[in-house]
Parts: C-alpha cells; structure tokens; sequence
C-alpha cells in the first residue's frame, strides 16, 4: 500500500509541476485526452502484471496490439462482416495467442522472453501480410461502435464527462483486483511467482495457471487494439502499436511490480500506466525539453523510480532484522 | 519375520536406491511406532535423506515396501504421501515468502465463498493450526517479515493442517537459534502426545538425546542398529555411527612442512559472525577440515579466499597480508580455490578443457593489451592435459561432456596453471570414480612436496584420515578441535564434529 502511494505521489508532483511550467496542461481538452491515453495503456498494463507477477515476460503486446487494430476494421470494411461476428473474431483470435504462450511456455518449456519475442515478431508480420501493407481504417463509418472509445458519460451539472476507455478501465481494474486478490487463481499465481517449486509442493497445477496469466494478458492487449484503433480511427500496420509493450511492462514495474516475480497491485500498476503518459505530455507541453529526448526522460524516470524502490525495500529489511535480533 | 502384537504405524522394508550407479540406500528397514519420535542419524552420505525423500514421495524408491499400519502402499508424488497423512519439512524451507502465514498454510486447498477466497475462515482455522504449534501470531502476517524459527514453525502448522499423522523433519534446527530450538522441541512434544509421529533427521546428537524415543542408524546406505531409548546416549549413537574398519587406503608420503604460508587471524565469517576462527598452515602441510555438512566449513574456504566478505579478521596469503580482500587479490598473491560444486562454479561447462584451463591466467597473459594469448593458452592446457591425465577427445571437447574426474582434473588444472602457492579444495574428490580419486591424491601429494600449502574440506573420513598432516574439525561454524596425524581416528573426528569436547574425549580413552 505505502508503494502505491508512493507511486500516486509521483503522478501528483509530475502533475503539479507540468501545471505550473505550462498553462495548456489544466485544459478540459488536454485533460480528457490524457485521461483517455491512460486508460488505454493502464489495460495493456494490467495484462502486462499478471504476466510479470507469475515470474514471465509479454513483449508480443504492441504486436497484438497492432493485429487486432488492424484485423478488425479490416474485417468490418475491407470484408464487410458484420459487427458481432468481427468482435467474436478478434476475441478468439486473442485468446488463441495468449494460449499458445502459456502452452509453449509450460508444456515445451521455452523461456518466456523467446516464445514472445518471437510473437512480437509474427503478429506484425502476419498483420501487414493479411492487409497488404494498407492502412486500415472504418472510414467515417461504425460511430455506433466507436463510441466505446470516443464517447463519454456527462457528469452531471457540469460539461465535462468521463472518457468511455476510463470506464472500461475501472471495470477491467475492478475485476483484475477481484482475480488477483481475492480468488484462488490470484493467490496461485502470486505463490508460483515467488516459490514455484512450494507451490507445485501445495498440489497445485502450475501451469494451468501460467497458460491462465498469458491467456489474460493477450486478451487485455486485444482489449486495447481494439479501443485504441476505434479512438484513433485507422490503423497503420507498419507502426500502429509500436514500442507499446515497453510501455505497458514499464507501467507495471514502476507501479510496483518485480521481474522477480510475485509481487504487484493492480492500482499501482494503474498508477505507474497514467505515469507514463503523464509524463509523455508533460514532454510536449513543456517547451523547457526539447520533445526528442522523450525517450531519455522517461527511462531516466522509470530507473530512479526502481532504484528509490531497492533503497527503500533494503532500508526496510535492514530494520526488520534489527528488530529481530532484539528479540533474540 | 514374525509379527509384533501391534502392527507399526510406518514400516518400510529393504528400500534400495541408486543414483546414476552409485548405491545410496541398499536394502534399508525402518519400523516407527504410532506417537514416536522417531531419530534417523548417520554419517554424511548415509542415506537419510534419500530415505526420507522416499518416504515422503519425492523421489520412488528402486526396490523395497512401504507399510502404514501394515498395508502396503505406493508413494507417487508428494500429494500422495499427503494423502497418506505423510508430510515433509523441508531443510530449506518452501514457503511462498510474499504471502501472509494464513494463505500458505491453506495454499491449493483455500477455502472459497461465492468463488472468491473465504479469508475469515482461512484466518479462523489458520489461528487453530498456529495454536497447535504454540503461536501467536496474527495469520494476515507476511511470511517474510517472520524471523526464520517461526517460518518454520508455520511450514509444521501448514503440514498439520493436512491432518498429517507422520511429520518427516530434516535438519529442521539447522538454521534456528537455542531458543528458537527449544521452542521447536516443546512443540515436538506436544504433537506427541496428541499422537502426531515425528521422524527427526538430525546431525546434533545432543538434541536427540534430548527428544528421540528412538534411533535408527544408517552407515553407508544400510541399517547400522537401532537404539531403544535407555541406549541413547552421545558415545553409543558415535560408536554406532561410525563403527567401520578403515583400512589406510591412501598412504600418502610425508614431507617436513617449512614456513608459514597461510595465516588465517581471528577470522569470523557472515554466516557465523558469532566465532572467530584462527589457522595456519606451513609450505608442504596438508590440512584436512573435517565436519558434518552445514559446519561452516565451505564458508570459511569461501571468506579465506575472499569470495565473501568477512565480518572481520585478517588472511595473511605467502608474505601479503589482507583483512577483506577480494579473490582477485588472493589470486594475484598466489591463492588459488577448487569449488565445492564444480559444474555450477569450478567450470564453464560450454567451453573445452583449453579455453577453462586457460581462464584465470588470461588477464595475465595479454598480448597488444587486448588480445588473449592463445598459444600460451595452448601450451597451459596441453602440459595440464599431459601431466594430469586429463581424457578428453580434443581440448575443445565441451567439458560438460567429460566424467566427473576429468571435469575435477580440469578445474584443479586450471589453477595449477597459475602456479599456486596456497591451494584450497572444497571437497577435492566429490562425484569422481575411485581411479581419478587415486590420481588427484597424488596429485595433492606432489604439490605438498614442492611446497605447496594445502588446506582442504572434506566429508569422506578416509580421505581425511589418510591425506592430512593435520585434521581441522569445525561444529556449527567454530573449530571444536583440532587432532594431530596420530590421533586423528574416524571416532576422535565424529566427536569433535557432533559437538563433543576435546577434554571429555580424552577421557573417554579413545586416543592412543
């Protein structure tokens, strides 16, 4: 809990500082698309958590991203399915990815980092294959559909709204808390995590619940395709989606989530999300730095977040062992 | 074989298993009565844990028959020993350190509502088990934060709350402080007399004497005797432990030790911060440390050659003297180490016997400042590979490939290559058939009478016996005693190294 304030600290200073060094930072249009962007990465975020908290790795998130963005405007216009049909469609083909991961991982017994790696490569692949390179987009059409992402619900009494993807988001992050925290696959994934070995021990199917991490992460990064092409409108398979693994793991790590395994909150996780589109903003708004080293920025952020962590976690076991031996 | 009156509670009846060819239980019986403390001793590489692997279904058993209250059953897998009521504690533990004591105590049996985890129950009836083992602590507590005696005592509540009727314990004092100890035994008796039956594997004979009911003792992978409780005693569980005719089957030359090369000075290692250990040892002296598994024997070697950081005392290496020196330092003063485990940190197991031979010396020998000296690479590892017997069939032959002597040779070749001054080895001939033995004995033998100095740990008496001028004995991190040549008997050792005293040994009449 203290990390998760922790983190929320980090969002508010960044907040309060951008405001202050740029007027255009607190404006009702600046705000909402932020809101909306977080909302986005938080989902691929929370994918990326279950994953990272049973000790693996997704990096075939953009790539999913990018197939599924691409895939579904492609099969609503260019094939002229109908709407049903084509949201069933990218749902199985989804979970089909996040199935054979969680297979490949722990039937065959490949490392994480490859099996992915190798599917961040192939789903672009197979992407501009199936649309030929074309940008795909619903062409004015589908508004219906689009509102999902583009809509907002009215606050009452006053004329802004909340962001459809915030909404999506809470629900996502209130089932991803249930899961986690309060159902048994949740407390398996945490104990493989940490102590797989103790946890095989307890009788339980480890991989069953591997294949279960990699089938949520892969449905939430088809969850975000999804959105993210119905709020832009096209989608370009050649860089729609690109790097965006990179950000969902770098989400959840800076939201308190270890490589090691076994530890993470979904609301931090959320948190450490709306972090990295806070301070991507906070880049272009800023005129002080210069928009090209963005990249710089944030992976200094995301390091000194880490390493602030180690401290403080030594510092704490460092106590506790103090402690003890008074005790003794 | 006649019954008795009241059938056993566990029996198990010629349990035989092998390993890759080596025999580490062969035909072994085991009788446990219901609401016993049952005690399994023996030496090193006696078979116990094997044994208690077997019983609690971590490993099938070759040959032989497991009875519980006289029905034959099989034990495939560690949920089926479960089932059987039979749980293992492990010597390391196995709990999911980032939960809370509740969650581990109920992990893969939680108790759900409505689908989602039922967290009162779980803390209501964890609260019960931790009662059981005399605790009182709150079950929403993190694992981690628990000092490792109450770790422990929550991996017992969680084999409990399986209705466990045989707790299988392995060492399980191995890491806990006196009264963390004491507090285990309390709990160990009142599991007792609510029937619970302990089988204790245990090195500290002192605590068995205390608990145990009684004893069954291994030697070499058989039942060495039984010792009823009136029978237990420290000197009966040695004699029964050791009570085997070594023939000198090394004899090894000696030479007259000359200067001091090592001096080791009021030395206390992280592991033991508590004891200061102080040594030395001469040009061509070969000092043999002997102990059981767990004495701090590895930790000392490791801190004397700077692997790990010492709490404090210094090394003095030929004529440099060092207090928390690096093992680059130790090396460049001409200390060289032979690891313990040499697959995981004696050898890179991808490369050929040249390219690991020539490692440590590739700093030394740059040509142009950037490039490895290849051809004295060559000449390294050909000369090692002559003099040493190594049977490889090319120098690039990945080592993994090798047998376990020609992996040895390699690892101790490629710091002969270096020209040590000092040589440690942790357990020189572990794994390594009985001619490779022979050649790195000689080897060890020669090296003493050019003048190197050479301290070794090793936990195979008659490797002890036989090759030391000196044998070191270490108990729970301190030197316990320290015999001469002559007096360096497999009884004078196994005292010394379960604890017992150099005086009271004396008394005893044992030393000629």
């Amino acid at each position: 809990m203290k990390k998760v304030l922790g983190i929320f600290g980090l969002l508010v200073f960044i907040c309060i500082a951008t405001h202050i060094m740029s007027d255009a930072f607190l404006t009702e249009f600046n705000i909402e698309n932020l809101i909306r962007r977080s909302a986005l990465f938080g989902i691929l975020s929370i994918g990326a958590a279950f994953v990272i908290i049973t000790s693996g790795i997704d990096l075939s998130i953009g790539s999913v991203v990018c197939l599924i963005g691409c895939l579904l405007p492609w099969m609503l216009v260019e094939r002229g399915m109908s709407v049903p049909v084509s949201l069933f469609a990218v749902l199985a083909v989804s979970l089909l990815i996040g199935f054979t991961h969680g297979l490949l991982i722990t039937k065959i017994k490949l490392q994480p980092f490859v099996v992915t790696l190798c599917g961040l490569l192939f789903y672009r692949g197979l992407t501009r294959g199936i649309v030929h390179d074309q940008t795909q987009g619903f062409r004015g059409g589908f508004s219906g559909l689009r509102v999902l992402s583009q809509g907002q619900l009215p606050i009452p009494g006053t004329e802004f709204g909340i962001p459809n993807p915030c909404l999506i988001l809470v629900v996502v992050a209130i089932a991803a808390i249930i899961l986690l925290n309060f159902t048994v696959y949740g407390r398996y994934m945490l104990a493989l995590g940490r102590n797989e070995t103790a946890t095989r021990f307890s009788g339980i199917n480890t991989d069953r619940i591997t294949i279960l991490a990699y089938v949520i992460c892969a449905l939430l990064s088809g969850l975000g395709g999804l959105l993210f092409v119905l709020d832009v409108g096209s989608a370009q398979p050649v860089d729609f989606g690109n790097f965006y693994e990179l950000y969902a793991i770098a989400g959840a790590v800076l939201g308190g989530c270890s490589l090691r395994g076994g530890q993470g909150t979904i609301l931090g996780v959320v948190i450490g999300a709306a972090v990295m589109q806070v301070l991507k903003n906070t880049i272009t708004l800023v005129d002080a730095i210069p928009t090209n080293i963005e990249y710089a920025v944030i992976g200094a952020v995301i390091l000194a977040g880490v390493v602030t962590d180690e401290f403080v976690k030594r510092i704490a076991a460092q106590r506790r062992s103090q402690v003890a031996q008074r005790v003794e | 074989m006649t019954e008795s009156p009241s059938t056993p509670f566990l029996q198990a009846r010629g349990l035989t298993k092998g390993f890759s060819g080596v025999t580490a239980l062969s035909g072994v019986s085991l009788s446990v009565e219901q609401g016993e403390v049952h005690a399994v001793i023996g030496e090193n590489g006696a078979g116990k844990s094997t044994l208690m692997k077997i019983l609690a279904g971590v490993q099938p058993q070759d040959k032989g028959q497991i009875l519980i209250d006289g029905v034959p059953i099989v034990l495939n897998g560690v949920d089926q020993a479960l089932a059987q009521g039979i749980a293992l504690i492990h010597q390391e533990l196995n709990l999911a350190d980032n939960l809370d004591v509740g969650s581990n105590i109920f992990l893969g049996r939680e108790p759900t509502r409505l689908g989602l985890i039922d967290s009162k129950k779980i803390e209501s009836q964890a609260s019960h088990f931790l009662s059981m083992v005399g605790l009182d602590i709150d079950p929403r507590t993190l694992v981690e934060t628990l000092p490792i005696g109450v770790q422990q005592m929550v991996e017992i509540a969680k084999a409990l709350s399986v209705n466990a009727r045989l707790l299988i314990m392995d060492e399980p004092t191995s890491s806990l402080s006196h009264r963390e100890t004491e507090e285990l035994f309390r709990v160990i008796e009142k599991l007792k007399s609510q029937g619970v039956t302990i089988l204790y594997i245990s090195h500290r004979l002192f605590e068995i004497e205390t608990i145990a009911d009684r004893v069954t003792v291994l030697r070499d992978g058989e039942n060495a005797g039984i010792l009823e409780k009136d029978e237990i005693s420290h000197d009966t569980m040695v004699e029964a432990m050791v009570g085997r005719n070594i023939s000198q089957f090394y004899s090894r030359k000696r030479c007259e030790p000359g200067e001091t090369l090592l001096e080791v000075k009021e030395l206390r290692t992280l592991a033991w911060p508590q004891h200061a250990i102080s040594l030395e040892v001469k040009a061509g002296e070969m000092v043999g440390i002997a102990g059981l598994v767990g004495a701090g024997r590895t930790e000392l070697l490791r801190a004397v050659f700077g692997i790990d950081k010492s709490e404090s005392g210094s090394v003095m290496i030929a004529d440099k003297r060092f207090s928390g020196h690096k093992c680059r330092d130790a090396i460049s003063a001409g200390m060289a180490l032979v690891p313990e485990n040499r697959k995981t940190e004696g050898l890179i197991l991808e490369m050929g016997t040249r390219q690991n031979i020539g490692l440590p010396a590739l700093d030394r020998y740059r040509t142009a400042g950037i490039f490895a000296n290849a051809s004295r690479e060559r000449e390294a590892s050909d000369q090692m590979i002559r003099e040493m017997h190594i049977k490889t069939p090319s120098d690039w032959q990945h080592v993994r490939y090798l047998s376990g002597g020609n992996q040895q040779k390699v690892v101790i070749g490629k710091w002969l290559s270096m020209k040590p001054k000092i040589l440690l080895l942790d357990e020189p001939t572990r794994g390594v058939d009985i001619g490779a033995k022979q050649e790195i004995y000689r080897l060890m033998e020669e090296l003493a009478s050019e003048g190197v100095a050479i301290l070794f740990v090793s936990s195979e008496m008659e490797e002890v016996i036989s090759m030391s001028d000196r044998v070191i004995v270490m108990h729970e991190g301190r030197i316990s005693g320290e015999l001469a040549r002559e007096h360096a008997s497999e009884e004078a050792i196994m005292h010394l190294a379960t604890g017992g005293q150099v005086q009271d040994f004396s008394k005893t009449g044992n030393i000629k």
